[in-house]
């Protein structure tokens, strides 16, 4: 059953502007359309009236008349506080809840509803999902989704938890320069150094790979979550908005339609200005009145030329932590769709000494697809691979220092920035007090002497410990980050070799709970895909009669049984073990019937023997609940009544 | 409990041994000349076979091993791979105790200065006071410069010449450790400690001089 749809990992591109979903087909990678026929899903979601949620380019669509209930470029604000993003909600038509504090998950107020931005990418999720269901006609439950490789552990746990809002199970998130270098390296069977420049809608990322025999080693990687073609649009806004303001005198800053208008309007010049000299803004003003003004590509150069030399120090950086001069890099990959402008190819030719070797940037695969494309290598490699991929292994580092806060503020880095993960790092711990029952400990991400100036990722709070002279309880504390980059921590207090109780405070996630409930809330928003949760329903009514069926073994009526019943129990339970992994729902259904049917009788030995004076009139059901740890029903949703 | 990363019999991937060492995680000595070139070939053959993404498939169980396998694989080549992160970690396995702060990344300075070196350190830190000092007033001092940047070379070179030093200490660890020689590993290893805390100290000074030519 490998080869089948069933079983596909799709791999998705969340993007800052356009998102895709892509797969393996045979031994090339391909997006997948959407009904519409196009690849793009723009990351535009629209909630015209309440209940009705609208995403991708219909969503677009709502921009223009009605932009308070539309949220584009969420991936900006993914496992971001509030004090991070003053900047740009000045340039967003949408706005926060008032009631954020620092330090808190972010909230928009879309319509009438608040939504968080994982939320808000699930929606994009789910529409991808959805395109991929109905061009294979069977349900997608699995995907790898990529990152900007500069995200931090919160941003990568934001989108880890968006896909789950969206029904996804999430194998691995993959940074998207490396992805893009997978996507370049299937052709080829290529060796040697190879840096990927990726600038995209909202951020940047540099990386350096080694490749050699298959492995895709990345040696170091850098960039900036704050940087991309959005950057490019607000200044070109902002110019725009001056303009109106002095020629027209129309003071258009807090009129969200008009700054939609304009910003559709630069958008337009840019992309033209890619291939052509001179161009010309041209926006029809809300009263009718027009705005035009000419561009030479010479004027957008200056302008754009602050934010695109911000990828310099980024380039050097990496190229500093991977040990490796310019003229050691033997291929350049250029990836999103900001490297079309040619001031910015000029610029990585510049960067990377590429003209006096007679080098050119790799440009041949679309620059908007690539990522996607690598998303489903990678998905292809996790499947078990193909002819194409088996020999292909991605090691990929983590960006950022982690470190935790000592005495004074100051940070003791653990794992370095630019380990391959997963990396690991074991910390010891003691108490400053007699008798000291918890330690907190304050995790970090960054290069920063000072936590202060540092990420903080979460406040852990070891408790237990068991009440010892001060110093000398010794809890041991492993930190270990991921091959999704996403930091685990485990503690364990060593002379007692008690597990130590954690409790985490992410500084800007969602708990589990709250994860869980935004599924839920999800359901009953969103049009429900039926089929996909009596897929998850009828799943997880197998999964609890056979739970119950291995708990029930231990029950003296299982030995009451006759070996016929016993093995026809077994016999039953194996096969709906491998219909639970499957994808057809009808066949999990009946696969639970028939073993539920084949342990009745052992359900009203177990009543009889054990509990029946205590649950007298109830449904097996509520009897299960009952009964807690003890012996439980095999069939707690058989609607059989106990006389 | 064995240190194979594998089941010998059916092949699937163990948990680590809790006690498993960096060296022994490639299968070598505890010995400081390595092979950089086979040490890579290792890494990468080992990653193929206990990678996650291997193991995307597999039960919770073996996901888990391989996480931990992996990690331990990844911990101990960055260890290995770098010739004063391996020396320190050697030592660390000897019984070693460096001091917090102390270690190559480590940002607190040693204070202690080594004999031989006091009386070009004291003139360094005048120097570098008074170009602090120029810099203030909006100055530049060429001459001052030239100095420092003259003893930018002294202490590069003299760097150099302790990391040859540190790897005829590892020939002597060694063979000392072929010949079970407790006494000589004891004094080769007191050699190797009091060489590290000297190199860190004019890789200080280093980085200062950089700083203050570089500011």
């Amino acid at each position: 059953m490998s080869e089948t749809n069933a079983a596909r990992i799709v791999g998705i591109d969340l993007g800052t502007t356009n998102s895709l979903v892509a797969f393996m087909q045979g031994d090339h990678p391909v997006v997948i359309p959407g009904e519409d026929g196009v690849n793009l899903v723009p990351s535009v979601v629209a909630i015209p009236e309440p209940k009705k949620i609208v995403v991708g380019n219909p969503a677009a669509k709502h921009l223009a008349a009605t932009p308070d209930r539309v949220i584009y470029s969420a991936k900006r604000l993914m496992g971001r506080g509030v004090e991070d993003i003053q900047d740009e909600l000045k340039l967003f038509p949408f706005h926060l809840a008032s009631d954020i504090q620092p330090g808190e998950v972010l909230r928009i107020q879309l319509g009438e509803q608040q939504y968080t931005p994982p939320e808000i990418s699930a929606y994009v999720l789910r529409q991808l999902k959805k395109n991929a269901e109905r061009y294979f006609g069977s349900p997608v439950t699995k995907a790898v989704i990529t990152v900007p490789a500069y995200f931090n552990d919160a941003q990568r746990q934001a989108t880890k938890d968006a896909g789950r809002m969206a029904g996804l199970d999430v194998l691995r998130l993959v940074n998207e320069p490396t992805a893009a270098a997978l996507a370049y390296g299937l052709d080829r069977n290529k060796e040697g150094i190879v840096a990927v420049y990726d600038l995209g809608g909202g951020t940047f990322d540099i990386s350096i790979l080694k490749l050699h025999e298959g492995i895709f080693e990345v040696i170091a990687t850098n960039g900036d979550t704050h940087l991309g073609g959005d950057d490019i649009d607000n200044l070109l806004i902002a110019i725009a908005l001056d303009d109106i303001h002095g020629e027209l005198k129309l003071d258009l800053r807090a009129n969200p339609e008009a700054i939609q208008a304009i910003r559709k309007a630069v958008i337009e010049a840019k992309i033209v200005l890619s291939t052509s000299e001179t161009t010309r803004i041209a926006v029809d003003l809300p009263g009718g009145q027009p705005y035009r003004r000419e561009i030479t590509r010479e004027q957008f150069e200056q302008i754009i030329k602050p934010v695109i030399d911000r990828t310099i120090n980024p380039c050097k950086q990496a190229l500093k932590d991977a040990g490796v001069t310019p003229e050691q890099i033997d291929e350049v990959v250029l990836v999103g769709g900001s490297t079309r402008i040619p001031f910015v190819r000029s610029l990585t030719d510049q960067i990377f000494h590429l003209a006096p070797r007679n080098k050119k940037p790799h440009i041949e695969l679309n620059p908007d697809e690539v990522v996607a494309l690598g998303a489903a290598v990678q998905a292809n490699i996790l499947e078990g691979g193909s002819k194409a991929t088996e020999d292909m292994l991605l090691l990929d580092v983590t960006p950022l220092s982690l470190g935790i806060e000592a005495l004074g503020g100051v940070v003791a880095k653990i794992i370095q920035r630019n380990s391959t993960i997963p990396a690991s790092a074991t910390e010891h711990f003691t108490t400053g007090v007699d008798g000291q029952l918890n330690v907190a400990i304050h995790v970090v991400q960054g290069e920063r002497e000072l936590a202060k100036d540092c990420r903080s990722l979460a406040r852990f709070d070891l408790k237990g410990i068991p009440p010892m002279s001060a110093g000398l309880p010794r809890i041991e504390v492993k930190f270990l980050i991921d091959a999704n980059g996403i930091l685990h921590v485990s503690a364990r207090e060593q002379r007692s070799g008690k597990e130590a109780e954690i409790e985490v405070k992410p500084t800007y996630g969602l708990t589990d709970e709250q994860v869980e409930t935004m599924i839920l809330d999800s359901f009953d928003n969103a049009e429900a895909d039926f089929q996909q949760r009596q897929l998850i329903e009828a799943r997880n009514e197998a999964e609890t009669i056979l739970t119950a069926i291995e708990k029930a073994k231990s029950n003296p009526a299982w030995r009451e049984l006759t070996d016929e019943e016993r093995s026809q129990i077994a016999l039953l339970s194996a096969e709906l073990g491998v219909l639970k992994e499957g994808d057809d729902a009808k066949a999990l259904r009946d696969g639970t019937e028939a073993l539920d049917k084949s342990t009745r009788r052992m359900a009203e030995l177990m009543m009889e023997t054990a509990v029946s004076s205590a649950i007298g009139g109830q449904t097996m059901q509520s009897a299960g609940e009952k009964l807690g740890d003890g012996p439980t029903a095999p069939h707690p949703f058989a609607p059989a009544e106990i006389k | 409990m064995g240190t194979k990363p594998f089941c010998d019999a059916c092949g699937k991937v163990q948990p680590p041994s809790p006690d498993i060492d960096y060296f022994a995680a490639f299968g070598l000595p505890r010995k400081l000349n390595i092979d950089l070139s086979a040490l890579e070939r290792s890494f990468y053959r080992l990653s193929r076979k206990l990678h996650p993404d291997v193991y995307a498939q597999a039960t919770q169980q073996e996901q888990q091993w391989s996480l931990e396998q992996t990690s331990l694989l990844n911990d101990a080549y960055r260890t290995l791979k770098n010739s004063i992160a391996r020396t320190e970690y050697l030592l660390k396995l000897e019984g070693v105790v460096l001091e917090a702060g102390k270690s190559e990344d480590g940002a607190a300075k040693e204070s202690r200065v080594p004999a031989d070196l006091l009386e070009e350190v004291f003139e360094l830190n005048m120097q570098l006071e008074e170009m602090r000092m120029t810099r203030k007033m909006g100055e530049d001092d060429p001459q001052l410069r030239k100095d420092l940047e003259k003893a930018h070379i002294d202490f590069e070179s003299q760097l150099a010449a302790s990391d040859s030093n540190l790897q005829d200490l590892w020939t002597l660890w060694g063979t000392a450790l072929d010949n079970e020689d407790t006494a000589r590993k004891s004094e080769t290893k007191d050699q190797m400690v009091a060489l590290l805390d000297r190199r860190r100290y004019i890789r200080n000074l280093v980085r200062d001089v950089n700083e203050a030519l570089e500011a």
